[in-house]
């Protein structure tokens, strides 16, 4: 499982898989992924803002993960990534997981040191993502 | 009817309900095309069990003969044979057939039916108006209707129905058909609603089971299908679906279970070993194979997978959903996928791919089939997925068959494709005259290099196109560089660098740090087979200085830098620059800091500006540097003066931080590189540098703006493409042989003369050069030349005049050195000479204050003032005591009416007239050694004194007055005043009537001084004194005395006239009293012979043969105490002879009471016009002259007039214009201050207040 955060221009801000040796096919994955993000995003977009889902539901199915896709008002994308094998995760955990990534996002946000567009080094939302990772597997 | 009779073929969808037909066969026969030709046509109400929404239907059956076989035995599941009504038709219409044979015939019916339990039945009678013609003993129709009723129908009267003439066209017989036509459709619909109920409850009962041991899944599964395929038998699409969709589920979830040890005994049968990959097939309604496979329990995932999904595809187009299908087929293939990993299917390697790859074809094939062009092109985006899968596995395919490689397959492989092509099996005979078909293309694919590069080749394109359509950019560069490394299999780098670059583009573009690190290395290989030597080294310095990568392959790719600079340079004697190999600085080492020693990056020429670079170095291993070049670019601007304005990137210790920039990303600014950079910005009004208004101003918007928000863009910056340029013949800073180890490198150069601006950081590794091609922020700094500069100044505020006065030499020695010997040549002047002083000491000021002496020689022309030796960049500082004198007259505005002389005018002086000091301006030429102009200094010096005289006379005592006025802000010390006659007439005498010597004057104070004028003979008409006095400041007793000389001139000093006034009180009265007349008597007397000049000068009128001289007296009262009754002014005759006497008497009215002082008698020369008067008046007569205009021109003040005659000079005014008319006109000339005396000055009377207490008023203010 892999947790990626994009910024509104697709840079990564952080950047998590476990496990660590199919790292490059998840980063590409993801990436790919930022496509469908877009689409979804600009598809939604003609709503009005406020009504706006922020769940983006599962983006992109391969034969080896599961991409959900999760957009913030201020369009900073969340990607959870999970094995397709994984079967426990249903769309409601995965949609209370990336809630809890927004908020703790935000909290990273309000920290005055941080400087926007900086890759994500709190240890809080690091323990986050740690616990939903122990939970997810 | 024969048609009827063949069993239908149940596995098409022409499947319709099943109505059994039984009866008179005939009859039915002539009414079935009507029937099932009305029966569809319209729709009905179906309500269902279970809460279901109830739906509209139109209902089609399809008729067959009654069979008893037809009918279901106990047990049998079937659904699609099933009849759901059975209809008897008879036209039987008399009693005696019915009892003979239909009765009969009806019960063995209604028997059979009985047997199986079906309660849905109808009983038609058809009558017709031919038939009952042709039999006479007709019962009424009703009766057989009725009897029918009777005996079968025990409550269900509506079971038997009626039909007339149903060939007429007839109101009467359309209304019999559509009441039959409502009553066959409830009927059927009731029966469905049964049966289905009857058979969802078998089937969930069955459902229920599935924990059981026997239970099996395939049986499960065609009990349930048996409903969906009655559903799509009725058109219930949806209805359908869904008991696959729940048969989907339910399969997926014991798959699941199994993954989570919860086996199923009949799931053993899915987990045989995969034998057959033939994919997909969709182009049948129902695959009767499979089907039948999974009928006996024998099919395997595959099997049930495909067969599942070809009846959901089938549905779902029937829905008008083709894009639902390409969706759940991307979703079906991986499931399977996951699925055969999850039960662990043995799997014959590839045949997976095959699988997948077939079934994505033909998948799209379906879909292609089904919708036209434009369709399909706008849904790219749900078939894109099929593409790229099925392209995905093709690669791999062709990557395990030895289709990508150069030299063909091996025999392994070509075993390995013989298998997998051995489980495709025979085409199907549907696409057997396809050319197109799914399995072709993989047969063709496989069987060699060449068609495989072919069909890759077209599906990777296509999927790339489709991507690009529909702006899945990042998608469309995934497949790119998938076709990437298969062109470098192939052994075509060429072709893959383009969609390597492409897809590096877009990683950079949004910082994808690892597949950056991965594609570069990608692109690296290929350019190194391409021979791209420069860009294999910028991409080598790229990933040596990538932290993704491990040190042994960062050593690697800097190994292969350092190899190839060191070939180069051996290769060749001559190092010619090549610009092609100059590679960007960022990858190879990064600029981190910059510090100027000192830190304001401004110093003098000759002092040391020293630069030092941090260069962050990001080879992993330390890299030898031939040279490394700071260029810099020389501005024209002149640098401000140091300290007073820094320069923005500098921090105060002199350091420049330059921001850091990620080496993966290139020259790409990372998503945080270009920082805000705000500047204050205040807006002050012109005028009075009020504060309007003070805001932020973004000063890199451009370099900001330039990333939007636009997601579609993802092109980086042009920057990483331009060019790399070094910029030749510019200046440079040079360091060589410089090491640089891996990190923090600290460099340090020495700067030249000039104002320069860093641009471009060059570092050369053998024949390669690292260029950074702009420093940013922009760094400056300057060595600046300064000319030396003299500067003379007063070191007090202004500069007096006639003392001794210091002034500061300073001069700022700039780049000039003053050698020994160096000397100021000043230009003397004659008022302003320089004073030596024994002890002229210098100061030179750098940090420290350093003495110096300065010698002064003085020639007749030329003071020559030598100079300490100094150092640049150093200030000499030196004093000097100089004198102007002060000039004996100056000019002095105020001062022309008294000395009536001539005036100086000296273009030089002016005079400060707020001060009242009059200044001096004095100009020195100044040769400096370094310069061979002289330079021009003005000095200005200002008078301390002002001075002014006035002549006193008391009778024919005459007394000067000189006024000294010190005009500065110095106290002086003031001596020997001595007036003094200019032309030394010996008769004359000027004796002093001062006491003391020596006196004070203090600052804005004026000092008197007296002296009596005597003389022995004639007294002089004119007088020519020298006032002079010595002064030195009152604070330094111990100075010497300066002089001050003042000229005067004074002229017609001699009394003429004495002139006296005399008021005497009424006739009888001892006093005078206000209010009363008094008599004011004026005497003028001639006091003097006249003298020479006087004889000259005035005119005088013969009249008697004596000399008389006309004057003019005005009694003139300033503070209207006096009202003057009659004339107050008049001319008399003056007899030119000593003593001679002229007295005036009139009447003068004090106003007030007290002592008061007597109107002043004004005496004036009065000149009459030069041809002879036309009235000669009489030497004592008063001459009438109210109408003269000479009384307005001596009336200088009209406010001292009393009342009475100022109604006389109205008067005059109006008649003015009268005398203006005639040209010659009498004047007024006045006398100089000397000439007359009055005696009665300042005299007074005392008045008594009037005695008439009542009469007086009495003012009080």
């Amino acid at each position: 499982m892999s947790v990626i955060t994009a910024d509104l221009r697709n840079y990564p801000l952080y950047i998590r898989s476990v496990p660590t040796q199919n790292e490059l096919k998840f980063h590409y994955t993801v990436h790919t992924s930022l496509d469908v993000v877009e689409e979804k995003v600009s598809a939604v977009g003609k709503a009005l803002p406020d009504q706006r889902e922020l769940y983006l539901g599962l983006l992109y199915p391969t034969e080896d993960y599961k991409v959900y896709g999760y957009v913030t008002n201020s369009k900073v994308k969340f990607v959870i990534v999970v094995d397709s094998s994984n079967t426990s995760l249903r769309d409601n955990e995965i949609r209370s997981m990336f809630r809890k990534l927004h908020s703790s996002f935000t909290d990273v946000m309000c920290n005055p040191f941080y400087n926007p567009g900086d890759t994500i080094q709190s240890k809080s939302f690091d323990s986050i993502v740690s616990a939903m990772m122990v939970q997810s597997s | 009817m024969e048609s009827h009779e063949e069993k239908p073929i149940i596995y098409t969808m022409e499947n319709k309900p099943i109505v059994t037909c039984a009866g008179d066969q005939n009859l039915f026969t002539g009414l079935y095309g009507l029937l099932s030709q009305q029966l569809p046509r319209e729709p009905m109400e179906w309500r269902r069990s279970y809460g279901r929404a109830p739906k509209m239907i139109h209902l089609e059956a399809n008729f067959v003969q009654f069979k008893e076989e037809l009918l279901p035995k106990e047990g049998n599941k079937a659904l699609l044979t099933f009849p759901f009504l059975h209809i008897y038709w008879t036209d039987c219409c008399d009693t005696e057939t019915y009892k003979a044979s239909v009765k009969e015939d009806m019960q063995r019916w209604q028997g059979a039916l009985r047997l199986h339990g079906s309660t849905d039945w109808l009983v038609v009678v058809v009558e017709s108006d031919g038939k009952k013609k042709n039999k006479t003993n007709i019962l009424p129709r009703t009766s057989i209707l009725d009897k029918i009723r009777n005996d079968f129908c025990n409550k269900q009267s509506d079971r038997c129905v009626a039909l007339l003439d149903p060939l007429k066209d007839s109101s009467r017989s359309q209304e019999s058909w559509n009441s039959f036509l409502t009553k066959l459709r409830t009927l059927l619909l009731m029966s469905f609603t049964k049966n289905l109920g009857r058979f969802e409850d078998d089937m969930r009962t069955l459902r229920e089971k599935r924990t059981e041991p026997g239970w099996s899944f395939c049986d499960y599964f065609m009990v349930q299908e048996e409903l969906a395929f009655v559903f799509e038998m009725l058109q219930q699409y949806e209805d359908a679906l869904v008991q696959y969709d729940e048969l989907d589920a339910l399969f997926t979830q014991y798959v699941l279970n199994f993954g989570a040890g919860d086996g199923a005994n009949w799931l053993g049968s899915f987990c045989q070993p995969v034998r057959a990959w033939s994919g997909l097939l969709l182009r049948r309604p129902i695959d009767m194979e499979k089907r039948e496979v999974i009928q006996r329990g024998e099919a395997s995932l595959l099997d049930l997978r495909s067969y599942l999904f070809s009846r959901q595809c089938t549905l779902l187009i029937f829905l008008q959903r083709p894009w639902e299908v390409t969706q759940r087929a991307l979703d079906l293939l991986h499931t399977c996928v996951q699925e055969l990993r999850l039960l662990e299917v043995s799997v014959l390697q590839g045949a997976l791919d095959c699988w997948v790859f077939l079934s994505c074809l033909e998948v799209l094939h379906r879909i292609e089939g089904c919708c036209d062009r434009s369709q399909l092109e706008a849904n790219f985006s749900h078939t894109v997925g099929l593409w790229t899968y099925a392209t995905e596995k093709l690669k791999s395919l062709g990557y395990m068959c030895g289709l990508v490689s150069e030299n063909g397959p091996s025999s392994e492989e070509l075993n390995r494709t013989v298998d997998l092509l051995a489980g495709l099996g025979t085409e199907k005979p549907e696409t057997v005259n396809s050319l197109q078909s799914p399995y072709k293309k993989l047969k063709e694919a496989l069987s060699s290099v060449e068609a495989f590069e072919k069909h890759y080749l077209e599906l990777s394109h296509a999927a790339l196109e489709m991507y690009r359509a529909i702006g899945r950019l990042r998608s469309g560069r995934l497949v790119g560089k998938s076709l990437a490394e298969f062109y470098m299999r192939k052994g075509d780098p060429q072709m893959a660098q383009t969609f390597l670059q492409d897809a590096l583009k877009s990683y950079t573009a949004e910082g994808w740090s690892l597949p950056i690190t991965h594609t570069r290395k990608q692109i690296a290989e290929c350019q190194k087979q391409l021979q791209k030597t420069e860009d294999y080294l910028q991409t080598s310095a790229l990933l040596a200085s990538d932290a993704n990568l491990s040190d042994e392959e960062r050593k690697h790719f800097c190994q292969e830098i350092l190899t190839f600079a060191s070939q180069a340079s051996e290769g060749k004697a001559l190092l010619l620059h090549r610009p092609e190999l100059d590679k960007d600085m960022t990858a190879f080492a990064q600029l981190r800091e910059l510090q100027f020693h000192p830190s304001a990056a401004t110093v003098h020429i000759g002092a040391a500006l020293q630069l030092e670079l941090r260069l962050c170095s990001l080879m992993p291993v330390p890299v030898h540097l031939e040279q490394l070049v700071c260029t810099v670019h020389y501005s024209e601007i002149r640098p401000a003066p140091a300290g007073s304005q820094r320069r923005p990137a500098l921090s105060p210790d002199g350091t420049v931080t330059f921001p850091a920039t990620s080496p993966s990303r290139g020259a790409a600014p990372g998503p945080a590189a270009p920082a805000l950079e705000l500047q204050e910005i205040q807006d002050r009004s012109p005028s009075d540098n009020a504060l309007n208004s003070t805001g932020v101003v973004c000063k890199n918007v451009h370099l900001l703006m330039r990333i939007n928000d636009n997601p579609a863009s993802l092109d980086p910056p042009s920057a990483a493409a331009s060019a790399i340029t070094v910029e030749d013949g510019a200046e440079m800073l040079k360091a060589n042989d410089v090491t640089l180890l891996p990190g923090n490198n600290s460099i340090v150069f020495s700067a030249p003369a000039g104002s320069y601006t860093l641009r471009q950081l060059c570092a050369t590794v053998g024949q390669v050069q690292f260029v950074l091609p702009h420093i940013y922020p922009i760094v400056q700094y300057d060595v600046y030349s300064q000319d030396p500069q003299l500067t003379v100044e007063p070191l007090t505020e202004s500069l007096l005049a006639g003392l001794p006065q210091r002034v500061k030499f300073t001069i700022l020695t700039g780049n000039y050195t003053v050698k020994k010997g160096d000397a100021l040549q000043l230009s003397n002047s004659d008022s302003m000479p320089i004073l030596h002083s024994s002890a002229c000491s210098a100061c030179i000021l750098t940090n420290q204050v350093g003495e110096a002496s300065v010698s002064i020689q003085s020639s007749e022309k030329v003071t020559s003032i030598s100079l300490p030796q100094t150092p640049p960049y150093h200030t000499l500082e030196f004093q000097l005591e100089v004198l102007c004198h002060i000039p004996s007259a100056p000019a002095r505005a105020e001062s022309e009416r008294l000395t009536n002389g001539e005036v100086r005018h000296r273009p030089k002086n002016r005079t400060r007239y707020n001060s009242g000091m009059a200044s001096i301006d004095q100009k020195v030429s100044v040769d400096c050694p370094w310069s061979i102009y002289s330079t021009l200094i003005s000095l200005t010096f200002y008078t301390p004194f002002k001075a002014q005289h006035s002549l006193l006379s008391a009778g024919k005592r005459k007394y000067i007055q000189v006024c000294l006025r010190n005009v500065s802000d110095t106290n002086f010390r003031l001596a020997n005043q001595t007036l003094a006659d200019h032309q030394c007439t010996p008769s004359l005498q000027l004796l002093s009537l001062n006491a003391k010597t020596h006196q004070l004057v203090y600052s804005k104070q004026c000092v008197y001084s007296l002296w009596e004028v005597k003389w022995a003979t004639e007294p002089p008409s004119c007088l020519q004194c020298v006032f002079t006095a010595s002064f030195s400041p009152a604070d330094a007793p111990d100075t010497a005395l300066k002089p001050y000389r003042y000229e005067f001139q004074i002229e017609r000093v001699t009394t003429l006239y004495s002139v006296k006034a005399e008021i005497q009180p009424a006739v009888g009265e001892q006093h005078c009293h206000a209010g009363a007349l008094c008599r004011l008597e004026v005497s003028i007397t001639r006091v003097m012979d006249p003298s020479e000049a006087e004889r000259e000068d005035e005119e005088y009128t013969e009249s008697e043969g004596l000399r008389t001289t006309k004057l003019m007296y005005e009694v003139v009262d300033n503070s209207s105490n006096w009202a003057v009754c009659g004339k107050s002014s008049g001319l008399v005759s003056m007899p030119v002879a000593a003593m001679a006497t002229h007295k005036v008497q009139m009447e003068v009215m004090p106003l007030f009471a007290g002592k008061l002082p007597f109107p002043s008698i004004k005496v004036s020369k009065y000149l009459a016009h030069s041809a002879p008067p036309t009235t000669q008046p009489e030497a004592d007569s008063c001459l009438e002259n109210d109408n003269l205009s000479l009384l307005d021109k001596g009336l200088e003040d009209q406010g001292d007039t009393a009342s009475l005659r100022s109604r006389g000079s109205v008067h005059s005014l109006g008649s003015g214009e009268q005398q203006q008319r005639g040209p010659p006109m009498p004047r007024l000339e006045s006398f100089s201050p000397g000439q007359v005396f009055n005696c009665s000055m300042a005299r007074q009377v005392l008045v008594l207040p009037s005695t008439d207490d009542h009469v007086l008023e009495v003012n009080v203010t």
